[in-house]
């Protein structure tokens, strides 16, 4: 069921009005008032504290912002807070379980697939949307599915490696 | 046993799970309750006047609580090198190019900040501009800047031996031009910072930088503080590659606003702002002739440079030397002659990026080395082989070449990639290309004339004995910095990665020059060991005299201690332990004495175990005008194979394969390493294949943003054979030496002398897009069917 509450708050003069919102959050049902405006971005990195979905440009140019909104990989930049009404999101905190990291973030650390590392939230979400849909990935499969996920420090390669190791990681588990 | 036992291994990252789960903290990230946030105001035209400034309408603005312009900044002249301090923080009397910052607001959130320099009024009589380089330097251009008459920014004239002496005993002269485009960095992370002032006038500014330590000796000087007074600390970069090399308006801008209203004041740039900062790569004209003999013995360079500076220098001065100095190696030369022009045009400034000042210069040399061996019927690998120069040699323009495995550079990519069954043998369509080149491992002298040690270290050990903390300036960016010297730690002191912590890029810990010109792994490495060893060297001490021993005759290696080899007779030092840390988890087990135990007992006998190391560079270069720039305690170099296929009816490249060797002297990290390797072919290829940051005519960016300005993908980004070759460095710690910007020299000029080979057209302007391409395998249908 869908809650929309709306609230009246003034902004410089304007009539703008605060929505209430309700989604899950990396498995936690989250509440907030957001003016229509603010994006999804902004409600998880100031208002929620989520820091690791990174703001490269918000223009969905780099990537970096990808999160995983109902199975789907998305430029949380792009998307208005107010459209995630509903959803369901996970950011790269909710990846790892009770700190053990997951496979996908094992083989970035393993195989020298991050470097400064700004890229490497989104590239990593980008990687688990690839590999929920499609355990076993060809290496071109791998490389158009994070094709929107600029990097500028690593050239992919160890990239591309990581994803491959992690898909074997995670299919071996399913098999034992 | 290998003779190490943490470096030259492929050791994970040590901030790699930090970044997996998006806890590394970025500027961007940092928040403090009630801070303010900051909005600059930049020049919406290219060359202007300014007549009047009225900010009281933004100061009205509900939620604006201060606003700076010059009036209130002052006009302190700063910039990268003293000899050209020619920026104010904010212009007074004109602007300079679309983006000049005139005004900065700290307001309540950043959307009011933003409006408010929106209400700045300013008053501006328009002036002629001019965007080309080689406009400006006509008579009659528009003038810049008062005091540099003609445009002329700097003008660099070297000459080693009788240059044109030696072309006219040469058997050939080939000469060749070459033109790129200016780039952007393109790191994700844009700029960002926070100030913070506390009530004694301390500054704490935590910023985005690649050099804490420039930006704090900066921001003392233009906020008119003592240097004492001010902290800067970096966290997590996310990325540099030169343009995060000096202090920003922004991070100057939050300084101020913070001093002014007494709060802590945060400020990004946009992406939009990141391209009007620039400080990235300059346009290059390259004018280059080589002479050789018959055999193809390279005897003389003949070389000249144009380079578009933007508005203001930067790193500029820097890099119109490096364009010159860097054509000394890695081939033997008898002459050399070098005419180099940085010219100021109406746009934002250019500084150093990635191979600075060197990548284009090495661009068109390498063409014309493949044109020349072309001509003389001499295999491009073979003209290269009997050229090369070799650990020992030094260039025309006194650089020691102390270790070079340029040798078995080009023998690995040739034999990699299989070059002897390609070359020549490929179809139409289809190309194989090479090329070298060099970069220093750390600049020989900083950027401000000074003794001041490059990089001091500080280790100090736990009062448990079981964690050495490294102290150290220097700037983890993501290449790995602060993995390598605690590998270099960990391995002199004899124990396990896990047992050291870095903590770095804090200005109060130690001085460190910081992340610029490949210098870190060198330098910053051996401030480690240097204080890795007083540390090892004092615990042995008392450790000889507690045991009745020779020190010489104690080792540490994997966190146990050997005497003679052996294991000793510890036991009374155990016990006593164990006993000092009843009910602790992780007692001292094991055959052997830990260095845990040890570390212990000279804390016992002495206190807190402090090492502290340091490094600068002896006197290096020769005695000429300029000679510092290309100086190094070391240089690292490449060779890279390039295979392309090209669509012969469209002019679409495709990078089928690339075969890159990089003697990094000993490999710390082998896996960082080959990252080092990989980025670098990465933008490299932009470099080559698309980038270009376009003006209008007016002076405003076309494609400010990465949608526009197109940096390589993961489907732009063939396979690559990353080949590590080891040549032992004597002036690195334990042999190591640089990665991070010699490996993007041979990228450019290896894929052009493929493009030429697959399709028989010589491109000599970037970037070489499919149009560019097309026009020219054009031209050259039309002159074979004249």
């Amino acid at each position: 069921m869908e809650v929309v509450v709306c609230a009246t708050e003034p902004l410089h003069g304007e009539d703008t009005m605060k929505t209430i919102i309700n989604l899950i959050v990396n498995d936690q049902p989250v509440e907030a008032a957001v003016e229509p405006n603010r994006t999804l971005l902004q409600l998880l990195r100031e208002d929620l504290g989520l820091t690791g979905t990174k703001h490269g440009c918000g223009l969905g140019d780099c990537g970096a912002c990808t999160i995983i909104m109902d199975g789907q990989p998305v430029n949380s930049c792009l998307v208005l807070a107010v459209q995630a009404n509903g959803r369901e999101v996970l950011t790269i905190e909710g990846l790892a379980d009770n700190g053990k990291l997951h496979p996908i973030q094992q083989a970035f650390v393993d195989n020298g697939a991050i470097q400064c590392g700004f890229c490497t939230p989104g590239m990593i979400l980008s990687a688990k949307a690839l590999l929920d849909e499609n355990p076993r990935p060809t290496e071109n499969e791998i490389r158009t599915a994070i094709s929107g996920n600029l990097c500028r420090c690593t050239g992919y390669q160890k990239i591309v490696e990581a994803v491959q190791e992690a898909a074997k990681s995670i299919d071996g588990t399913e098999v034992s | 046993m290998s003779e190490f036992s943490v470096i030259n291994t492929r050791a994970p990252r040590l901030d790699g799970p930090a970044k997996a789960t998006g806890k590394a903290k970025y500027a961007d990230d940092l928040s403090i309750p009630g801070m303010l946030h900051g909005a600059i105001l930049q020049s919406p035209i290219a060359h202007g006047r300014i007549l009047h400034i009225d900010t009281s309408r933004a100061l009205k603005l509900p939620g604006v609580k201060a606003v700076v312009t010059a009036k209130e900044a002052g006009l302190i002249k700063y910039g990268v090198s003293p000899a050209r301090y020619d920026e104010t923080l904010y212009a007074h009397d004109k602007v300079r190019y679309v983006g000049d910052e005139i005004a900065a607001v700290a307001a309540v959130d950043p959307a009011t900040a933003q409006e408010a320099t929106g209400l700045i009024k300013v008053d501006y009589e328009e002036l002629p501009a001019v965007f080309d380089m080689f406009e400006a330097m006509k008579e009659g251009a528009p003038l810049i800047h008062d005091e540099f008459p003609g445009n002329m920014n700097a003008e660099v004239h070297q000459e080693f031996s009788d240059t044109d002496g030696a072309m006219a005993a040469c058997d050939l002269v080939v000469d060749h031009t070459f033109l790129n485009k200016r780039q952007d960095a393109a790191f994700i992370e844009p700029h960002s910072c926070l100030a913070v002032f506390d009530s004694d006038g301390r500054l704490t500014l935590h910023t985005s930088t690649q050099v804490p330590h420039y930006v704090m000796r900066t921001l003392a000087m233009v906020l008119r503080i003592p240097v004492g007074n001010v902290r800067v600390v970096k966290p997590y970069v996310g990325g540099g590659f030169g343009p995060k090399c000096e202090a920003t308006p922004l991070e100057m801008s939050a300084a101020f606003l913070a001093r002014m209203t007494g709060k802590p004041v945060k400020m990004t740039y946009s992406r939009e702002q990141v391209f009007l900062h620039s400080r990235a790569r300059h346009q290059f004209y390259a004018e280059m002739s080589l002479g050789v003999m018959k055999d193809g013995t390279m005897v003389a360079v003949r070389n000249k440079a144009i380079l578009d500076g933007g508005a203001y220098t930067s790193f500029g001065i820097a890099t119109v030397y490096y364009s010159g100095s860097l054509l000394g190696g890695p081939y033997n030369l008898k002459a050399m002659k070098y005419d180099g022009y940085r010219v100021y045009t109406n746009k934002p400034a250019c500084g150093a990026q990635r191979g600075h000042g060197g990548v284009v210069h090495r661009a068109a040399f390498e063409q014309l080395i493949d044109l020349t061996a072309e001509k003389l019927g001499i295999d491009p690998v073979e003209i290269r082989l009997k050229n090369i120069m070799q650990a020992g040699d030094v260039t025309v323009n006194d650089l020691d070449m102390s270790s070079l495995g340029m040798k078995e550079c080009i023998e690995a990519v040739r034999d990699g990639s299989d070059w002897k069954n390609k070359k020549g043998k490929l179809p139409k369509g289809k190309g194989i290309g090479m090329a070298c080149g060099f970069f220093v491992s750390g600049a020989g002298y900083p950027i401000y004339r000074s003794d001041t040690y490059h990089s001091t270290v500080v280790i100090k050990m736990s009062e448990d004995g079981g964690t050495a903390t490294v102290l150290t300036g220097s700037a983890e960016i993501g290449q790995g910095s602060d993995t390598i010297v605690a590998m270099i730690a960990a391995e002199t002191l004899g124990i396990t990665l896990d047992n050291v912590r870095v903590v770095s890029g804090d200005t109060d810990l130690s001085v460190d020059l910081g992340a610029y010109s490949s210098r870190q792994t060198l330098m910053t490495g051996h401030a480690t060991k240097e204080a890795a060893e007083q540390i090892r060297t004092r615990i042995a001490e008392v450790l000889s005299e507690e045991m009745g021993c020779a020190p010489s005759s104690i080792t540490f290696r994997d966190g146990i201690v050997m005497f003679d080899g052996k294991p000793g007779n510890f036991e009374k030092l155990r016990s006593s332990y164990i006993k000092e840390h009843r009910g602790w988890t992780d007692p001292p087990t094991g055959d052997y004495l830990t260095f845990r135990e040890a570390a212990r007992l000279a804390y016992l006998k002495e206190g807190t175990m402090v090492g502290t190391g340091k490094y600068k560079p002896p006197k290096l270069g020769g005695a000429y005008k300029g000679a510092a720039v290309g100086t190094s305690p070391a240089y690292g170099c490449s060779a890279q194979i390039v295979e392309v296929s090209v669509d012969m009816d469209t002019g679409e490249i495709t990078i089928d394969k690339m075969t890159d060797a990089h003697d990094c002297g000993l490999a710390i990290n082998r896996t960082l390493v080959e990252g080092q390797m990989q980025g670098s072919l990465s933008m490299g290829l932009g470099e080559c294949l698309f980038e270009e940051v376009k003006f209008d005519s007016r002076g405003r960016i076309l494609n400010p943003s990465l949608g526009e300005y197109r940096i390589p993908t993961s489907l732009d980004m063939p396979s690559v054979k990353s080949i590590i070759v080891e040549s032992r460095e004597p002036n690195g710690p334990y042999g190591a030496k640089e990665v991070g910007e010699g490996a993007i020299m041979p990228t450019i000029p290896a894929i052009l002398n493929a493009l030429y080979d697959a399709t028989g057209a010589r491109i000599n302007e970037l970037p070489v897009t499919s149009e560019r391409l097309y026009l020219a395998l054009q031209k050259n249908k039309t002159e074979q069917n004249l």
